[in-house]
């Protein structure tokens, strides 16, 4: 692996940039490895690293359809950040946190990681309470949280609609200084070099289509360049994480939805950080070429489809120009959509299943990019040790049955809702 | 006024007769009616309008069109200014300002352009590789992003809201034809002869399409727009891009109605948004001309061919003097033509060695030279093109050898063929393939309702664009069911050079060295360069998605229109795999940048969600409350009895007053619904976790309902008005949600109920009348009706009038005290409510709001929306006493989970600070008295007031064993605040738990 780094940079110039190798390999899959990760989006790819890294297990695969990260990893809006409550969701996600802090040295590959902060905007009284028992959570765990009065957030961010006119005041607001937001191809990109220099083959345009099972154990995968065996299969699929549990006849708590994102044309800087307007679900940001960041809801309905309608557009927009109304005559330039496994509780599933040798990763709704370190370090030690990391104990499928909800908005098993 | 140095004396569509004056970039520009920015400018001989994006380098006018890469400037100025707007879209308009979006001190002088010298440490994706930096945190990332931020980004967004409107309309159609070319305005016509209502939308000013660029065509053009315009049944839309294609049919329409003026007309939209329901639609969008890559073909003066003929014969604007053509295709030999009768030097570069012997002897009558089998390796000149140097094609595709020959010139045109515009086809979750024959991705008929016509389909002449727009208007028309007779349509007379015959596609021009020139360009706009590519592939970014991230190429707001093609097919070259292997990259809404503006239109400030409002609510402004906002509602919060006085003081003060004498709280927003039929009974036994059927006609009852899986969903009070008629109330939140829970269940789990569930939210307002003369009050006011306590006991209602109007009085509270609902008739709540007053006044009636009510209950300890989080069950709340064990309920399996009958959860406890004067937040975490503060705590505390019964704070909080923990020292910590209280736990009830006073 090269080493990247300015040096090398410079170095490679008077080369003309020929001597570059290539960030991962493109192996051709061997019969059979330790582990098969399925989706070489970021978690796979994390948890492949995490587990030739951490465990020293190198004899696995990460086997993706399509291209790596072309799943939600390269679709979100690439926020991060560790503002969860609930008791099994607090200390998962500032781990995460804590890793992308110190990513970039971790695989020498720039993530990008830009803590310019995210403010969760209050409108009422009662939003206020909660934020204020967020942040004491948050607080109470170790995890940096501010709450700031109306007057702050004036000062801080003065182009949000603070007239008569704003249909939801803008009372205070939650603010969270280490969160941010992370290049998102980075991710897939960094974490396939890192898994693959340690051995770790990555194979692309491979569609895992069906399992191998032996007396009622997995044992391997069936896919689009043949079958590949494996001690065990870990699936990081998100959208289709059903989809293929029910090739072994699990059938999970979860739906898959599609969110969709917005980016405009590329301004020069005008927000700083990230903005979540609570009132209509609806947040922004500005990446780092300029174009501002948009996402709003779900559109609502079952589909594997990655596109979207328009009445979420208009939802978007309108949640936008209401709170900052000079964004009117700026230009959407592209909108997308990701399929997304939502739970009935609004959060994940990281466990070994009912079925032996087949291990879950999903149920990430539409926040699991943030989750994609955490995820992957506790998904590789599941996998390594067979038991979970007390990060992710309360990630399990169980939780459902014996009624341990983590339910960070308490919208109850209504996926859309999350 | 100054000269127009490139406008010819003659032609185009302009209106010569008429001039006026645009700025641009502090310089006066003299334009006509008709021109574009892009036109204006190149008329008056500027030629440097922008800078690249990377490396600052000089970029002029590229395109006459939409995929305009180079020249986007700042159009207008204050709060309509907008950036990236593209110089070849804006119509031009007395008054006109724009500047260019970067360049300092001036676009013509930048001393960004320093950029260059580095530009070979900055291949494609550096910042992957560097500014990782040697701590383990982000600091030095932030460090250097802190000025890369500062030089990314183009224009700039306006600083306040915009004074402009907009509009929003739904439409309907059988077809929609999109584009206004021939092929288009074939399509429309067959359809609508067919019988079909047709919308036809066109992004430009006018109709015609590539005929505009042409004069040849002008007497069909005419004749076809004339008899489509007289069409009853035909809507044209001009000046409207449709920007998406969604499933369903659905399309996304912005039409730029006063676009093209300084400021749109009194009462005028600036822009309107169509929402489109077509039956099926033609997509007759055309083709883009794709630019050929070669050594500084981003320099001003290397322009798109077909835009050379758009300046010329639609605006009457010369580009150059000496001309450059270069091509791989027939299209520019009649350009060629064009532009020499108007008098310039005209050379045609032409890849191909044998020509037809028809092209050349029409280019020799015209006096064109042409090069054949040659190719510009690259071009001359620093801040405008001067000369370009030309070799032989050789060998491999794109190769040259040598020697090279110079040829001077001050404009190169540029044609690689075409691409056929097939995004809103492909939007709808379809890849194109691709069509080695045409050397273009096409779309297939894989979409019944959606129809490919003319360029879009890969038809590269207008005799067949016409042929093909006109099959398929008939087409769409009988997927509609309209199978009228369309009868035919010739084509007009023109020669057809189209830009298949014959055609490469080539990746980018070789130097005679075998290399591809170092300032070759891909994408125009980001500055992607063949090197670039080169690096992606090495590095194994090889899937077109990784080439498109890693490079940038594409990404740019034109979306890659003119440089996909291009670097996909360098890609492929570099693989060795054929462009079908390669496959593209997918094309996504909006198929060019829409503003914002367009698609809120109307639901903006105040607008953006309903207000809803009580009957009452004048009163209330009347009175000068000071309103909240509870969800969708705004209702009053306190009543001010003095300017000075805040909501603190208020609530204490109307919260003793109800304790006291009586007071008027409007409960209007509760949601109301109406549940009758004959099985109303059993079904509200199955929603509510208590028994409703033994409930007697004229009484109430207080439900609960949990969700699906146990936990409480929402509460109120139900009256049984006959024995197949129930009301129901809910909170106010929730409404809308056990509203459509109700329906739910009815239409999936209990089809077989007869039951009738219908919202009545907005028939009734209520008036809570609550305290020890809330009796007198009501009797004094509705004299008739016998209120007494025998009469009319706790959780029984009565009916009677107030000044006429009936009513009904449900005798309930949540306060606490003697206290009644009144639900009157929507309309007539307001005069209810005076009535109340007026002849409460004796008895010193006083109308009391939200906070004082929350402050009332929190003293009596009933729950609301701090506690019913969605979280909690009956026991967290001490509700288990209405959950039946002589029935089943929705949610009654799913609630006895382990964990949710987990004696040690947090459940309803009332706090009280031990310190009186001080106050608890809602939100602090609760912790034993003594020990460590960290993690998650014990609880939280869920809603508190002063109570001025007690003359303290309290609370109302969740703690875990909670009951069991009476009479314990907390500690309520608020750690955001940096406060922490001592609290006593006590009972949830604060006043009078044996309920003597409602019960009174
Ligand atoms: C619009 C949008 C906005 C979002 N915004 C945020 C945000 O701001 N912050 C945040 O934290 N999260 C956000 N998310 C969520 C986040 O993107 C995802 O939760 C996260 O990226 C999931 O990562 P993953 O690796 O699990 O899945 P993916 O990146 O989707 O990877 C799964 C991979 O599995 C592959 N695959 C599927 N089936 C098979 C098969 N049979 N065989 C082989 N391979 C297969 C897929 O091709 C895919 O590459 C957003 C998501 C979307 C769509």
């Amino acid at each position: 692996m090269t080493h990247y780094s300015a040096l090398s940079l410079v170095a490679k110039a008077f080369s003309g940039h020929r001597s570059w190798s290539r960030a991962w390999r493109d192996p051709v899959p061997k019969p059979a490895y330790d582990i098969v990760i399925v989706g070489g989006g970021g978690h796979g790819l994390a948890t492949a690293y995490y587990l030739a890294k951490e465990h020293g297990l190198r004899n696995v695969a990460v086997i993706e359809k399509g291209w790596l990260g072309g799943g939600n990893t390269g679709r979100n809006t690439t926020i991060v950040r560790s503002n969860y409550m609930m008791p099994g969701n607090t200390m998962f996600y500032e781990r995460s946190l804590r890793l992308w802090e110190q990513l970039s040295q971790d695989l020498n590959f720039n993530q990008m990681v830009s803590q310019r902060g995210q403010f969760n905007l209050c409108h009422s009284p009662a939003s206020l309470d909660a934020a204020r028992r967020r942040g004491n959570v948050m607080r109470a765990n170790g995890i940096d949280a501010e709450l700031f009065s109306r007057e702050e957030v004036m000062r801080r961010l003065p182009y949000l609609d603070y007239s008569d006119d704003a249909r939801f005041p803008i009372i205070g607001s939650l603010f969270q200084p280490r969160a941010g937001t992370v290049r998102h191809d980075a991710v897939a990109w960094g974490y396939a070099r890192g898994a693959d220099a340690l051995g770790v083959d990555i194979i692309q345009q491979c569609e895992v289509t069906g399992f191998i099972l032996e007396r009622g154990a997995v044992v391997g995968v069936e896919t689009s360049k043949g079958p590949i065996r494996a001690k065990k299969v870990g699936t990081a699929v998100s959208g289709h994480t059903g989809y293929l549990a029910a090739k072994v006849g699990l059938r999970l708590p979860l739906e898959t939805h599609v969110l969709q994102a917005f980016v405009t044309e590329p301004l020069r800087p005008m927000i700083d950080s990230v903005i979540s307007y609570a009132a209509a679900h609806f947040y922004i940001s500005q990446s780092d070429k300029g174009d501002l960041v948009l996402g709003g809801d779900l559109d609502g309905y079952n589909t594997y489809a990655q596109r979207g309608g328009l009445p979420l557009v208009e939802h978007t927009f309108a949640s936008a120009k209401a709170l900052i109304p000079s964004i009117s005559r700026l230009r959407l330039m592209r909108q997308w959509g990701g399929v997304m496994d939502m739970t009935m509780d609004g959060s994940p599933i990281i466990c070994k299943s009912p079925v032996d040798g087949f291990y879950i990763n999903g149920g990430w709704c539409y926040g699991g990019f943030k989750a994609t370190p955490a995820s992957g370090y506790c998904f590789a030690w599941t996998l390594a040790k067979d038991e979970p990391h007390p990060d992710n104990a309360e990630f399990t499928l169980d939780r459902f049955r014996n009624g341990y909800q983590i339910d960070e908005k308490g919208m109850g098993p209504t996926p859309n809702a999350h | 006024m100054t000269m127009q140095p490139n406008r010819l004396a003659v032609g185009g569509r302009i209106d010569r007769g008429t001039t006026f004056s645009i700025r641009f970039n502090d310089r006066d520009i003299v334009a006509h009616p008709g021109d574009t920015l892009a036109s204006a400018l190149l008329a008056n001989g500027v030629k440097i309008v922008g800078r690249s994006f990377k490396y600052h380098r000089p970029r002029g006018v590229f395109s006459a069109g939409v995929e305009e890469p180079n020249a986007l400037v700042q159009l207008r100025e204050g709060a309509r200014t907008e950036p990236n707007s593209r110089a070849t879209t804006v119509e031009a308009y007395p008054g006109l300002v724009a500047r260019s979006q970067s360049g300092w001190p001036s676009v013509d002088t930048d001393l960004g352009a320093i950029v260059g010298a580095f530009a070979r440490f900055m291949p494609a994706g550096f910042y992957y590789k560097t500014f990782i930096g040697p701590f383990r945190n982000t600091r030095w990332w932030m460090f250097c992003e802190h000025f890369i931020r500062r030089a990314a980004g183009t224009g700039i967004a306006p600083a306040a809201p915009d004074p402009d409107t907009y509009e929003k309309v739904n439409a309907f159609c059988d077809v929609l034809v999109v584009g206004a070319g021939p092929a288009g305005l074939s399509a429309a016509l067959a359809a609508a002869r067919a019988g079909a209502r047709v919308i036809l939308a066109e992004q430009d000013r006018d109709l015609g399409g590539s005929l505009l660029d042409q004069t040849v065509g002008d007497t069909w053009l005419r004749a076809t727009v004339d008899e489509v315009a007289s069409l009853p049944n035909v809507r044209i839309l001009t000046r409207t891009t449709t920007f998406g294609a969604f499933d369903g049919d659905v399309y996304g329409l912005v039409e730029r109605a006063w676009d093209h003026v300084d400021v749109p007309p009194p009462h005028q939209p600036r822009q309107r948004y169509w929402v489109v329901r077509a039956r099926s639609a033609v997509m007759a969008t055309g083709a883009i001309e794709r630019p050929l890559v070669f050594g500084g073909n981003d320099l001003p003066g290397v322009m798109s061919a077909s835009a050379l003929r758009a300046y010329l014969n639609r605006y009457g604007v010369l580009c150059g003097r000496k001309i450059v053509l270069f091509t791989a295709n027939d299209s520019v030999y009649a350009t060629a033509g064009e532009l020499a009768r108007a008098g310039a030097a005209v050379t045609i570069v032409d890849m191909r060695s044998d020509l037809p012997e028809e092209l050349r002897s029409r280019t020799a009558a015209a006096k064109v030279d042409v090069l054949a089998g040659f190719a510009v390796v690259n071009t001359h000149g620093g801040k405008a093109v001067t000369a370009v140097t030309v070799a032989a094609v050789s060998g491999r595709e794109g190769g040259t050898k040598g020697p090279v020959r110079r040829i001077d010139c001050d404009v190169v045109g540029v044609s690689g063929g075409f691409t056929p515009t097939l995004h809103l086809w492909s939007q709808r979750g379809r890849k194109p393939r691709f069509d080695t024959d045409k050397l273009a991705f096409l779309p297939d008929g894989s979409i019944p309702t959606l129809v490919c016509a003319g360029a879009c389909a890969g038809a590269d002449t207008i005799t067949d664009a016409v042929s093909s727009g006109f099959a398929a208007g008939a087409k769409a028309a009988a997927a509609a069911d309209f199978v009228g007779d369309a009868g035919a349509l010739a084509p007009p007379k023109l020669a057809d050079d189209g830009w298949q015959r014959g055609a490469m596609l080539i990746s980018a021009v070789r130097a005679p060295d075998g290399e591809i020139p170092a300032k070759s360009f891909f994408d125009l706009q980001h500055d992607v360069k063949s090197t670039d590519i080169e690096l992606a592939h090495r590095e194994g970014y090889v899937s077109v998605e990784h080439l498109k991230r890693y490079t940038t190429n594409g990404m740019a707001t034109d979306q890659g229109k003119t440089s996909n093609v291009n670097a996909l097919a360098r890609l492929a070259e570099l693989r060795g795999s054929p462009i079908p292997a390669v496959g593209t990259t997918t094309f996504r809404p909006p198929y060019t940048p829409v503003a914002f503006g367009a698609i809120v239109g109307h639901e903006i400030g105040r607008h953006f969600r309903p207000t809803r409002l009580s009957p009452i609510h004048g009163w209330h402004a009347a009175r000068g409350a000071a309103f909240i906002d509870a969800g969708s509602w705004s209702r009053p919060r306190y009543y001010p009895v003095s300017p000075g006085e805040d909501v603190q003081a208020g609530y204490i003060r109307e919260a003793r007053h109800v304790r006291a004498a009586v007071g008027l709280v409007d409960v209007s927003p509760l949601g109301k619904i109406a549940v009758q039929g004959p099985d109303a009974a059993e079904f509200l036994d199955r929603v509510y976790t208590n028994m409703f059927s033994t409930l007697k006609v004229g009484r109430l009852r207080y439900g609960v309902m949990l969700r699906d899986d146990g936990f409480v969903f929402d509460d109120g009070t139900t009256a049984r008005l006959s024995e197949t008629e129930f009301f129901m109330s809910t909170t106010t939140v929730n409404a809308g949600k056990v509203m459509a829970r109700l329906e739910f269940l009815l239409q999936t789990a209990w089809s077989d109920l007869k039951v009738q569930v219908t919202s009545v939210s907005d028939q009734w307002a209520t008036i809570a009348v609550a305290g020890p003369k809330s009796r007198t009050l009501l009797q004094a006011t509705c004299g008739a009706a016998d209120l007494s306590a025998q009469a009319l006991p706790n959780m029984a209602f009565a009916c009677a009038a107030i000044d006429g109007v009936p009513v009904r009085i449900h005798r309930m509270s949540y306060s606490g005290e003697l206290a009644f609902e009144v639900y009157i008739p929507a309309r007539y709540g307001h005069s209810a409510w005076a009535e109340l007053m007026r002849v409460g006044e004796p008895f010193g009636v006083a109308p009391y709001g939200t906070e004082a009510m929350g402050a009332l209950r929190i003293e009596k300890g009933h729950v609301a929306g701090g506690e019913l989080d969605g979280r909690t069950t009956l026991k967290d709340l001490a509700l288990e006493r209405f959950a039946s064990t002589k029935k089943s309920f929705a949610g009654c399996v799913l609630r006895k989970r382990p964990v949710l009958e987990d004696p040690t959860r947090p459940s309803l406890v009332g706090l009280m600070t031990i310190d009186k004067t001080v106050s608890i937040k809602a939100g602090s975490l609760l912790f034993p008295a003594t020990g460590d503060i960290a993690g998650h705590g014990d609880g939280h505390v869920t809603s508190t007031t002063f109570s001025p019964t007690l003359g303290g704070h309290i609370a109302l909080g969740l703690l875990a064993r909670g009951p069991a923990r009476l009479g314990e020292t907390i500690r309520c910590v608020d750690f955001l605040g940096g406060t922490t209280v001592n609290c006593v736990v006590t009972a949830p009830c604060f006043v009078d738990p044996e309920g003597v006073r409602q019960n009174a």
